[in-house]
């Protein structure tokens, strides 16, 4: 009898040894990438397509309009499309920018755009294929080129794109744009964290884009219209900042380096290190200003990380930034959120760990019940019925009994799960609302019938994962985020003492208005007056009550 | 055990008339008068443009003052206005149809509850009163606006609704049949195992007795044990029961007792800072609360009998009493720092000092711990042998 054998030596295991493909380890990890469900796994697709055409629209400087389609074709299987009207894809780089892994022009660099590692869209690629065996169909086309219609696959093990046809079109549409069509398995839900939320709130972060929206099941297209015609500025790219880069990015940027001699090396390939700077590194180092930055060691470049890290360096410059604007935000909330008081505040650049970023704030707030009280010049209180239903699907605020709703942005993209993970919304939590009007359990979200927006714009957004769904707890980052919320919430809650302030006068003269008549009836009841002088009376009292009231 | 001593002792009757008649009609005439100014007042100014106000003492015991020749509390005279604003709109105006209803009354000699002028209210739509306890408030407001013309609720023609204290005792009440006018005697002596109850009007009934003092009592439970073994008789005395605070009508009732048949009055509580600070002491000298009316509804005559604190020590009560709650505590230190009766008597301020060191109260039947007759049979003749020493 042969016993079963239970053990292996080091050759026998040296034969199961071998690399593992980043596509391999990605279709097994598919949660880290946001594909962790069915529903989600559609939100994501979408998600990293209309990012990628928002990019490149306005690295291109073009007003994005963009079409999205989601088509039904059996219980759990969807068919999207999404279609920018951008700069196109030159054809040789379609098959690695949609069927490579980790491929993209904006992991290694310091500008501020919505994708950064050049994963998102190509593993939904992945993603369609191993739910559907299909492949990706993506149209482009330049101003000057052709319009290719390409279908392709992945080679998951290689992390290699394989095309599958490729053909040459006569004849499309559009002059420009990219067209990326996609067969997957999904569910298809509205509510919170949904597709249409994804939408509304890209249209709510990007209000110079039109978003054309055709929903499972729907006849009609939806259109989430441009409300401003300027492209937002485009942000400079910076070289990194010294703080922010690490001891192992620091050996790899020796190595790479075009520059001659280290102090070269730092001065050119940082940004906020002058000649004065470089020296004082240096001295802080054994090594001198012509050491090729090459033959740095190990422990040599070690304690040239050290020595940064001493010497003060100034912050790095901020116009590698490209906040939303505070008119942006307005419009943008105005005209995706029905409520009747918004207020915005935008904080000056701050910097963590070498990456400058800048954090905007919109509060969108709508009063409990369905009256507004207006008070006209004269001081008269009206009672009117708020005018309801301009916009459509989901409304983004709560109901005024529940939390208000978080609307987390970074670079204008929405992050819609892990909201209890998030940076963002630990700072809401940890700023008193109860000062601004709001009610609040300590620790809690504050509850009302409010959507706070919070936007941050990084060159590099740390995000806690690469589904990219929550912000990194960086202490500076939480800070910036508070005192941003802490000058919207000042506006909000002057609006809202205004308002109760008016609405307990209004109280007030209803009060007299109710009780006055009474004060004339017990009058003529002792003393015997007619209608006609009670009356007179009555008025008079009233006018001299209300004279003496001011709001 | 019916056979009790009674001493045949030739007595001078003494008799009370009704107080009424004369003033009542004087009074009524002042009444409708006031009414009338008040309203006027208010529609002269409003007709000017300006906010109209109502002005009527504070009551509190803040604001009265205690003079042990006087006898009663007397309104220390700080004044509120009420000013018609939005807070005040709604009390201005059930003040003014409050003041309507009572000229009403007054004109026809018909009276209302303070139950009744409450619900008479729920006819004015938005300025009816939601509890009864606004429109009390509001009738106060008004008796201490006109009480400095003399003018009480009774003769506003509102009364209230608790009925007055019960009596026993050498003493007969004069009434009068309210439709023939015929009088109506009630001998206070031959009510069997019941009781005379004082009416919430007590001004118009008259009186004759051969008593020689009169107990008040706290409690009905004493009440009853004294005036089933006709204790009235043996001491040759009128009880009264209060019944906790005494109302108006008692007081004033005890009052007449006291003022026009020169009667000592004696009072008999439960030994603990409500018996002393608040029965006996608004019986004695009124509360804050109807100081404008005090003047005629008090006793100032009134001595305390007991229960002192040094009783419990005499009588040997110290394991038949409670210890004093935080309650009791909290209403003794506050007589003796603000109530101006306690602070104007050095004796009640010993007392009650030794009540608080001693730290416990003891009721009057407490006694009972001897013998259920021990209070006929020993303390009250042992007590009223020297009612020189009553507390004052």
């Amino acid at each position: 009898m042969a016993t079963r054998k239970k053990h292996s030596t080091a050759e026998e295991m040296a034969l199961a040894q071998k690399e593992i493909s980043v596509s391999e380890f990605f279709a097994k990890n598919r949660h880290l990438l946001g594909f962790d469900n069915k529903q989600k796994a559609l939100l994501t697709t979408i998600k990293e397509a209309v990012d990628n055409s928002l990019d490149a629209c306005e690295e291109a400087g073009i007003l994005p309009e963009i079409s999205i389609e989601i088509h039904q074709l059996e219980e759990d299987r969807f068919k999207i499309m999404v279609e920018d009207n951008g700069p196109g894809i030159v054809k040789a780089q379609i098959q690695n920018i949609f069927g490579k892994l980790l491929y993209g022009s904006k992991f290694h660099s310091r500008r501020q755009s919505r994708g950064q590692q050049g994963i998102g869209i190509s593993a939904a690629l992945l993603y369609g294929q191993m739910t559907t065996g299909k492949g990706a169909v993506i149209t482009s086309k330049t101003k000057r080129g052709k319009a290719h219609h390409i279908k392709l696959q992945m080679d998951s093990r290689k992390n290699k794109p394989v095309i599958t046809s490729d053909d040459e079109l006569k004849e499309w549409h559009l002059k420009q744009g990219t067209r990326f069509e996609l067969e997957l398995e999904a569910t298809y839900k509205r509510g919170l964290r949904s597709v249409d939320d994804y939408i509304k709130q890209t249209a709510v972060a990007n209000p110079h884009c039109t978003i054309n929206y055709l929903a499972p099941g729907s006849e009609e297209i939806r259109v989430y219209e441009r409300a401003v015609k300027k492209i937002p500025d485009r942000p400079d790219e910076i070289k990194p900042h010294p703080y922010g880069v690490e001891l192992g990015e620091l050996i790899r940027m020796l190595r790479e380096t075009n520059s001659r001699w280290l102090i070269g090396f730092l001065q050119e390939d940082f940004c906020r290190v002058g000649k004065k700077k470089a020296q004082e590194i240096i001295k802080a180092t054994k090594l001198n200003e012509r050491t090729y930055p090459s033959r740095v060691a190990r422990e040599e470049a070690d304690a040239l990380y050290r020595a940064i890290q001493k010497t003060k360096i100034s912050a790095p410059p901020t116009n590698c930034l490209s906040p939303i604007g505070e008119n942006r935000i307005t419009e943008g909330l105005m005209k995706e959120c029905d409520a009747d008081f918004y207020a915005v505040s935008t904080r000056p650049p701050s910097v963590y760990r070498g990456n400058p970023f800048q954090i905007e704030v919109g509060i969108a707030w709508s009063k409990p019940g369905d009256d507004l009280l207006e008070v006209s010049n004269k001081g008269k209180i009206t009672k009117k019925r708020k005018k309801r239903g301009t916009t459509d699907t989901e409304d983004l605020l709560g109901n005024a009994d529940e939390p208000v709703r978080i609307l987390r942005f970074a670079n204008r993209v929405p992050l819609l799960s892990q909201q209890a993970g998030c940076g963002f919304t630990k700072s809401v939590m940890q700023t008193a609302w109860k000062n601004y009007g709001l009610t609040q359990s300590k620790g809690a979200l504050p509850v009302g019938s409010a959507a706070i927006l919070i936007h941050m714009a990084s060159v590099w957004v740390p995000f806690t994962s690469e589904a990219k769904e929550a912000i990194a707890s960086y202490p500076e980052i939480l800070k910036e985020v508070k005192l941003a919320l802490q000058e919207a919430g000042r506006k909000l809650g002057v609006h809202i003492r205004k308002g109760k302030k008016v609405a307990s006068e209004f109280q007030k003269r209803t009060y007299i208005e109710q009780y006055l008549p009474h004060v004339g009836i017990g009058l003529q009841e002792i003393l015997g007056i007619s209608n006609e002088e009670r009356e007179n009376l009555v008025e008079k009292l009233r006018t001299s009550m209300e004279s003496t009231r001011k709001i | 055990m019916a056979a009790r001593k009674t001493k045949k002792k030739t007595v001078k009757k003494k008799t009370a008339a009704a107080k009424v008649d004369k003033t009542t009609e004087e009074l009524k005439g002042v009444a409708l008068d006031s009414i009338h100014e008040a309203a006027s007042d208010v529609l002269k100014v409003s007709k000017k443009g300006k906010l109209p106000s109502m002005t009527m003492p504070q009551r509190n015991l803040a604001n009265v003052t205690y003079d042990k020749k006087t006898g009663y509390f007397e309104l220390a005279g700080n004044l509120k206005t009420r000013t018609l604003d939005v807070n005040s709109v709604k009390t201005f105006a059930q003040t003014l149809r409050l003041m309507s209803l009572a000229q009403d009354m007054v004109s026809d000699e018909d009276f209302a509850t303070k139950r009744e002028a409450y619900y008479v209210s729920k006819n004015w739509g938005d300025a009816k009163f939601n509890e009864q306890r606004e429109s009390d408030t509001v009738l106060d407001d008004i008796e201490g606006m006109f009480s400095l013309k003399g003018i009480t609720r009774e003769i506003l023609r509102f009364v209230p609704e608790e009925h007055g204290g019960s009596v026993v005792g050498a003493l007969t009440v004069i009434d009068r049949d309210p439709e023939t006018g015929d009088p109506i005697r009630s001998d206070c002596a031959s009510m069997g195992s019941g009781a005379y109850t004082v009416p919430s009007s007590v001004d118009h009934l008259g009186f004759e007795t051969s008593a020689e003092f009169v107990i008040v009592i706290e409690t009905g439970g004493m009440f009853q044990r004294l005036n089933h073994h006709r204790y009235w008789r043996t001491a040759n005395c009128i009880l009264v029961e209060m019944g906790g605070v005494p109302t108006r009508a008692t007081r004033r009732f005890v009052r007449r007792l006291s003022e026009e048949l020169r009667l000592p009055v004696y009072a008999f509580v439960d030994c603990d800072p409500y018996g002393i600070c608040n029965i006996y002491r608004t019986l004695k000298v009124g509360s804050g609360a109807a100081a404008h009316v005090n003047a005629k509804f008090c006793v100032p005559k009134a001595t305390f009998m007991g229960v002192t604190p040094q009783d419990i020590l005499e009588f040997g009560l110290e394991d038949a009493t409670h210890p004093l709650q935080p309650v009791d505590v909290k209403r003794a230190k506050d007589a003796l720092k603000n109530d101006p009766f306690f602070k104007a008597h050095p004796k009640w301020k010993a007392a009650i000092k030794q009540m608080l060191k001693m730290g416990v109260r003891a009721e009057q039947q407490a006694f009972a711990k001897w013998g259920l007759n021990f209070v006929i049979e020993e303390y009250l003749p042992k007590k009223l042998k020297e009612t020189k020493k009553f507390l004052p």
